[in-house]
């Protein structure tokens, strides 16, 4: 399906950041906006929520401990005990080390894979942008517009909230 | 709006804009391979051979190629692993400790120090995997069913927790470094000119097209990689240490090894990391990012956790003494007066003496002594485990079976060659990848760009402009700023 947008570019965070305050205030719903880098306080101004990464990271890593502990329980406790040094068959100080590995593996592959997967990134052999400068030195705010919208009134918009260009762009798949 | 401070220096000099910071640093990737990087590269790739060959001779003909005997069973292998492992810990750090410490600057040097980390401990771990003697088999290191051929692991060993350290270290060192080229790969993927460039790129960058949300996810997922790489990068070189601390081998077994391995660790990489970078801003032109704060800044670090391992190598001398022990005190005075003691005095010299240097602010802020200083630095903290592996185990508790080692060609073929495979990987790194964190330095672009009347700064070639920075006019625009040069 073809979405078309109406693409402000901006050339400053700081003016990107109050012209996305004032175009959601405006009423105008705002698709996504594409920075070269991160900004901080653009989570408020767009309304996205808090991630929750770090709540399935602490899970991954707690799946990890649990692995850890049971497999060198297991394994030298029941599976098949011998006696090493003299001491316990769980020797559970010396189980420290590899218990905190598995727990900083799991956390972090679980939580990175989780990142890549809901992010829906992965590799493509073509990836269409808006506006390939949204990678190097420019700030888009992209709106998605259709036969009904009045882009005078939206290129105003965005014109007197700073923009330096508005473009319209079609893209197919996006 | 500008963040001023008249305290600070810029992290980034010369009045770059975004695009700037864009332009200089895909320069080197979109332009073809210069003279000077085809000379290194080839440099790189003969040792690499020399590598190769050393490892056939190691597999072919087994490890009596090497020069271990006896009484030295562990020597230039274990020697070489825990200095590779060392010199990556700086990569971490840098990335991981510095940004839960919110120090701007690690911005522009984080990217090359991670690469480091990750072939250095690839160069690492050539050593205990060639040790095995029959590489093929070096999946018996895993916990796999009796079945698959071997025993349950054995997991009260150091040795063990080495194998999880190790590779829980270098994955997600990998995954923290990758993730963070991500953007950066996106940036020249939608520069690209080539057909080739363009696919490659677009896969290597994972779709990214920079939306809020993902960087909202990218920030927090950066975050908490730092926040578990921070235990993590101590608790590896703890590891290491304790493949030594945990044996009853006089001179090993002292309960300082953890701190003091990983202060050395520090010590080593930041070294290394200052080889690098006084190499790379030169040939790249990155002199505005690598600036010279940046090298007096990773000096005083350098300074500190030197000062740290100096400390600790007296402290073992005293606790020898004070034990009242007579096999410990035999093994500290055997390796400052005995056989080997030019390696004990060279790394007294190159990691004691050597970093006071830095506390003259001439020598921290100067290039060329600062070159020096980390080219010494390493060869002294090769030579601290040397000291320690090869002095502790020559004369043990049974004075008829006191031994020599002396390394073959092959072990210093291996040895060279892991240099020659690291350089190999990171000129690959230096040419293909961006070796600078652009979307970082950018986002700390604006703490640099002094234009304000509040500026006292000592420079005295300084004369910023004033300038307005109206609403709606992009204020990295209208910065004048007179170059320092």
């Amino acid at each position: 399906m073809t979405k078309r947008f109406a693409l402000g570019i901006f050339d400053d965070e700081d003016v990107l950041l109050h012209a996305v305050e004032n175009v959601r205030e405006a009423g105008v719903k705002i698709y996504e906006v594409f920075t070269p880098f991160p900004i901080h306080g653009m989570d408020d101004a767009l309304g996205i929520e808090r991630s929750r990464l770090p709540i399935a990271a602490f899970f991954f890593g707690l799946t990890g401990l649990c692995f850890a502990l049971w497999l060198q329980i297991y394994t030298l406790g029941f599976d098949w005990p011998m006696i090493i040094g003299g001491k316990p068959h769980i020797a559970l100080p010396a189980f420290i080390p590899v218990s905190f590995e598995l727990t900083v593996l799991f956390c972090c592959h679980g939580m990175v894979i989780t990142f890549y997967t809901i992010s829906k990134l992965y590799p493509r052999w073509k990836t269409p942008v808006l506006d390939v400068r949204s990678t190097d030195d420019k700030f888009v705010v992209a709106i998605e517009v259709n036969e009904n919208t009045d882009m005078t009134k939206l290129t105003q918009l965005l014109r007197d909230n700073g923009a330096s260009e508005v473009n319209q762009k079609e893209m197919s798949k996006f | 709006m500008q963040h001023v401070s008249p305290v600070r220096e810029p992290l980034v000099t010369g009045g770059k804009t975004y695009h700037d910071v864009t332009q200089d640093v895909c320069r080197q990737v979109e332009a073809a391979p210069n003279i000077r990087w085809m000379a290194a590269l080839s440099v790189a790739l003969f040792l690499l051979g020399v590598f190769f060959y050393s490892v056939y001779r190691t597999l072919w003909y087994g490890i009596g190629e090497w020069g271990l005997n006896k009484t030295v069973g562990w020597a230039w292998d274990i020697t070489n692993f825990v200095w590779w492992v060392g010199i990556g810990h700086a990569g971490t750090l840098i990335s991981a400790v510095l940004l839960l410490f919110r120090q701007k600057w690690r911005t522009s040097i984080n990217r090359a120090a991670e690469a480091m980390t990750i072939f250095a401990v690839i160069c690492a771990a050539m050593f205990p995997v060639l040790h095995m003697g029959r590489p093929w088999l070096a999946f018996y290191v895993f916990p796999l069913q009796n079945t698959l051929g071997s025993l349950w692991v054995n997991f009260n060993s150091p040795l063990l927790w080495d194998v999880f350290a190790i590779s829980t270290y270098f994955s997600v060192s990998l995954v923290f470094w990758y993730t963070g080229l991500v953007p950066d790969f996106a940036t020249i993927r939608d520069r690209a000119k080539g057909p080739i460039a363009k696919v490659a790129y677009s896969l290597l960058s994972f779709g990214w097209k920079g939306s809020a949300k993902h960087w909202s996810r990218y920030e927090t997922v950066s975050l908490i990689l730092a926040g578990v790489s921070t235990p993590l990068v101590l608790s590896v070189h703890t590891i290491v240490s304790m493949d030594f601390a945990t044996s009853v081998v006089p001179g090993w077994h002292t309960t300082i090894f953890p701190p003091y391995f990983v202060a050395g660790a520090i010590f080593s990489g930041f070294a290394m990391v200052l080889t690098l970078m006084l190499i790379t801003r030169v040939v790249f032109k990155l002199e505005d990012y690598i600036t010279i704060e940046h090298i007096a800044l990773m000096n005083k670090i350098m300074m500190i956790t030197g000062s740290i391992v100096g400390v600790a190598y007296i402290t073992e001398f005293f606790i020898a003494w004070y034990s009242g022990v007579e096999f410990e005190q035999y093994a500290f005075i055997n390796r400052a007066t005995g056989p080997y003691w030019w390696a004990y005095w060279s790394m007294m010299t190159c990691n004691v003496i050597t970093p006071q240097l830095v506390w003259f602010r001439r020598v921290r802020y100067s290039i060329p002594l600062t070159f020096i200083l980390s080219i010494i630095v390493n060869i002294g903290m090769w030579f601290e485990r040397f000291v320690i592996i090869v002095t502790s185990l020559h004369r043990d508790y049974l004075p008829s079976s006191w031994a020599m080692f002396s390394p073959t060609i092959i072990d210093i073929g291996i040895y060279v060659g892991t240099i020659g495979l690291f350089f190999t990987l990171f000129l690959l790194f230096a040419k293909f990848f961006p070796v600078i964190n652009m979307a970082e330095v950018k986002s700390v672009l604006k703490y640099t760009v002094d234009n304000g009347p509040t500026y006292t700064g000592h420079d005295p070639h300084h004369h910023a402009h004033q300038s307005a920075t109206t609403h709606g006019v992009p204020a990295s625009a209208s910065v004048n700023y007179d170059k320092h040069d």
